[in-house]
């Protein structure tokens, strides 16, 4: 059909129409670009910032192209962030590289349009070509708000059409109107100046007055809910039980997902192995890429469970509300409640944990926040955790009900997180900071999350990781193989083969530094591939004690013989290690994107450095005095 | 003569009138913000609920949405003292 109508279109036709969604935050604009363009999107940053701009395709029922720009959510044109920005430089034609958008379709909450319609009018003023986009109305229709939808479209002197964002049909309708060519420039507002803020408010009572009709205050589902969720006691305790459920779910539920991607990595590992001959490019494929990326890929279960909850927490309304919870304890130390979410997200993985980051809109509580997320336990540190707690920490019960081993692991977390608050404090009392960092944080209402909305942000999150993580880990594995392959060991020399390369040069060179820490060389010489994931550590000893590096199960192996070649100090001293373990290099890399400041990136590494220097050299020291060396 | 009520003295669950937004500095932008949000003369305003510790920051509702805002952001909402007061 394509084919068939495109010779005969006029080529200024073929362009696609240029449209963007432009509302509130919490207005329910990205689950109608979600329902509107589906997988058709693409996800980047607008140019020389990190805001995340997010572009998608859709057919209008003619048959014509539809480009729709989802902008970041705002309150205003007058901007209070770099996203604000974004949308006001965008809209009004100025963003480099951005071409101004042909119509707008101007998203309104109709349980919340006091707050939305000013900005709709701000909107107005304009002057170009748009559409107000009613979503919401089903929400609307059950809290008994009833809307005139011609009058209101006859007062703001601009159509308006209702939607459900969340419904198969909800968006047909404003597909229709935007081919139908109905946007339009506003009547008799065309180049007005900008009217003040007493004026737009005066407007909005006006319209609301003339076309909406509010059923009488009730007590309602929010004010049961929040009655439970903010409360001091019961607030804690719910928020407590959902972040047990969390981490229960990430660890119970991931386990065989896991070990299947292992299994499998394994596998490929020794098909391939007995495919190629021997030679330095089967050490490179088996050795390097494939236990490599396997595992990186290995994570991806981990994190996907974390972030489904972490995405449908966030699309229930319910993290903010953790946001305000929390909100003092964090201020206090530096933060903001809003640190909440991209602390959290770190748990799986620093790096999307960095890039949330950027929902801070206060650029003090943003770096700081960026600058301790990787202290938060993230699941690369698993593998080492769970390795040296079982070849040194006896199977035991604590006080009848607790497991010592469990106990351990819990009190690395407590340690990362304690951590973070007091790096927080420090860097606080450093700069000596006496402005005001604002929260006002709009608790938008509860929904249900959207299983669509929920699978896009998923895929997204995912890709991101991949793409990320993947990039820069495929880069090192490869150095690192190199690293530890070459020089190969000369004939008829004993001991393992890493011993005698580039990095185990390096081992035995930064072995005199690690040495107060209790360090051995070959712990040394495993430090250096974890640079590229923590987790290599463990393939790496496995490598220096000579086990086969596509064994199944390596850790396995590797625990009885570390118990017998290291001291428990020496144990003690690497998990403390891993609680700070500055030399993630994926972590550095995106704290040098999302900062834009290699000063930033050479705080952040210097200081975990130090942190976790300091720290294993306390912990080592004091073990052996008590008699653990 | 009636002294300013702020927006942190009001109980929770009293609701009150907006007078205004005051600026603390010049071109204040939170203050700005917050008559942006719809915290502008006339409106009635209602502490929700108050954080867990210090009472601090407040759950504010003004037009059907909820806001969170710390204490110090919250003094910049000026009361109608007759609307604020206890009967």
């Amino acid at each position: 059909m394509e084919a068939v109508a495109a010779p005969a279109r006029p080529a200024s036709g073929a362009r696609p129409l240029r449209a963007a969604l432009v509302g509130n935050p919490n207005c329910g604009k990205t689950a109608l670009f979600n329902r509107i363009t589906g997988s058709r999107q693409k996800v980047a940053n607008y140019a020389g910032v990190t805001v995340e701009r997010k572009e998608g395709r859709a057919r209008l029922p003619s048959g014509r192209e539809l480009a729709l720009l989802d902008l970041p959510g705002a309150y205003s044109l007058q901007a209070a962030s770099l996203d604000e920005a974004v949308t006001r430089d965008l809209l009004r034609g100025f963003y480099p590289g951005e071409p101004a958008p042909d119509l707008l379709l101007c998203v309104v909450d109709a349980t919340n349009l006091r707050l939305h319609l000013r900005f709709v009018l701000e909107l107005r003023a304009l002057g170009k070509p748009m559409l107000v986009v009613l979503n919401l109305v089903d929400a609307a229709k059950r809290r008994g708000i009833a809307i005139d939808i011609e009058r209101l479209a006859a007062e703001l002197g601009v159509p308006v059409v209702p939607t459900v964002a969340v419904r198969r049909h909800g968006a047909d309708a404003l597909l229709a109107a935007i081919d139908a060519g109905e946007a339009r420039v506003p009547s008799g507002t065309a180049a007005q100046t900008m009217p003040d803020a007493d004026a737009l408010h005066a407007e909005v009572h006006r319209l609301l007055d003339a076309a909406v009709r509010m059923p009488p205050a009730a007590l309602t589902v929010e004010d049961r809910l929040d009655r439970v969720a903010l409360h001091p006691v019961l607030g804690f305790l719910l928020l407590g039980a959902v972040m047990f459920l969390m981490f229960q779910a990430v660890y119970a539920w991931a386990e065989p997902l896991m070990g299947g991607i292992e299994s499998a990595t394994a596998w490929l590992g020794t098909t391939v192995a007995a495919w190629m001959p021997a030679g330095p490019l089967k050490s490179l494929v088996v050795d390097g890429l494939i236990a490599g990326l396997g595992g990186v890929v290995v994570f991806l279960p981990q994190i996907l469970i974390l972030f489904f909850f972490i995405l449908a927490l966030e699309e229930s309304g319910y993290l903010p509300r953790a946001a305000f919870l929390l909100d003092r304890v964090m201020a206090g130390v530096g933060l903001s409640g809003r640190s909440f979410i991209p602390l959290l997200s770190s748990f799986a993985c620093a790096v999307p944990g960095i890039m949330a980051t950027r929902s801070i809109q206060d650029p003090r509580d943003r770096l700081a926040t960026i600058l301790v997320a990787p202290l938060m336990t993230c699941s690369a540190r698993l593998p080492v955790y769970a390795l040296l707690i079982a070849a040194f920490i006896p199977q035991r019960d604590v006080l009848g009900v607790f497991n010592l081993q469990g106990l351990v692991l819990f009190a690395l977390y407590a340690a990362g997180i304690l951590s973070a608050l007091a790096v927080s404090w420090v860097m606080k009392r450093w700069r000596r900071d006496t402005r005001e960092h604002a929260l006002l944080l709009e608790l938008p209402a509860y929904r249900w999350p959207n299983p669509r909305d929920v699978a896009i942000g998923l895929y997204e999150r995912a890709m991101i990781f991949l793409k990320r993580v993947g990039g820069i880990l495929l880069a090192l594995t490869v150095l690192l193989w190199f690293l530890a392959s070459y020089p190969t060991p000369p004939d008829g020399a004993t001991g393992a083969a890493i011993d005698h390369s580039f990095a185990g040069m390096i081992g035995h060179a930064i072995a005199p530094l690690f040495a107060p820490l209790g360090f051995t060389w070959q712990i040394c010489i495993a430090l250096i591939p974890a640079m590229a994931a923590r987790e290599v550590a463990v393939s790496a000893l496995a490598t220096v004690y000579a086990i086969s590096a596509v064994s199944d199960d390596q850790a396995g192996a590797l625990a009885p013989l570390i118990a017998n070649d290291w001291s428990l100090a020496t144990a003690i001293a690497l998990l403390v290690w891993f609680i700070y373990a500055p030399q993630c290099v994926s972590t550095l890399a995106t704290i040098k994107r999302e900062t834009n400041s290699w000063r930033q990136t050479g705080i952040a590494t210097a200081y975990l450095f130090a942190l976790a220097y300091g720290a294993t050299l306390i912990a080592y020291q004091l073990a052996v005095a008590m008699g653990a060396g | 003569m009636d002294l300013p009520v702020i927006l942190p003295d009001l109980p929770p669950g009293r609701s009150a009138t907006v007078a205004a937004v005051h600026d603390l500095q010049a071109n204040d932008a939170i203050a700005r913000r917050l008559r942006e949000l719809g915290f502008v003369a006339g409106e009635a305003v209602r502490v929700v609920t108050r954080g867990p510790f210090g009472g601090d920051p407040l759950l504010v509702q003004i037009a059907g949405t909820r806001f969170a805002l710390r204490r110090a952001e919250a003094a910049r909402v000026l009361l109608a003292p007759e609307t604020a007061v206890a009967p």
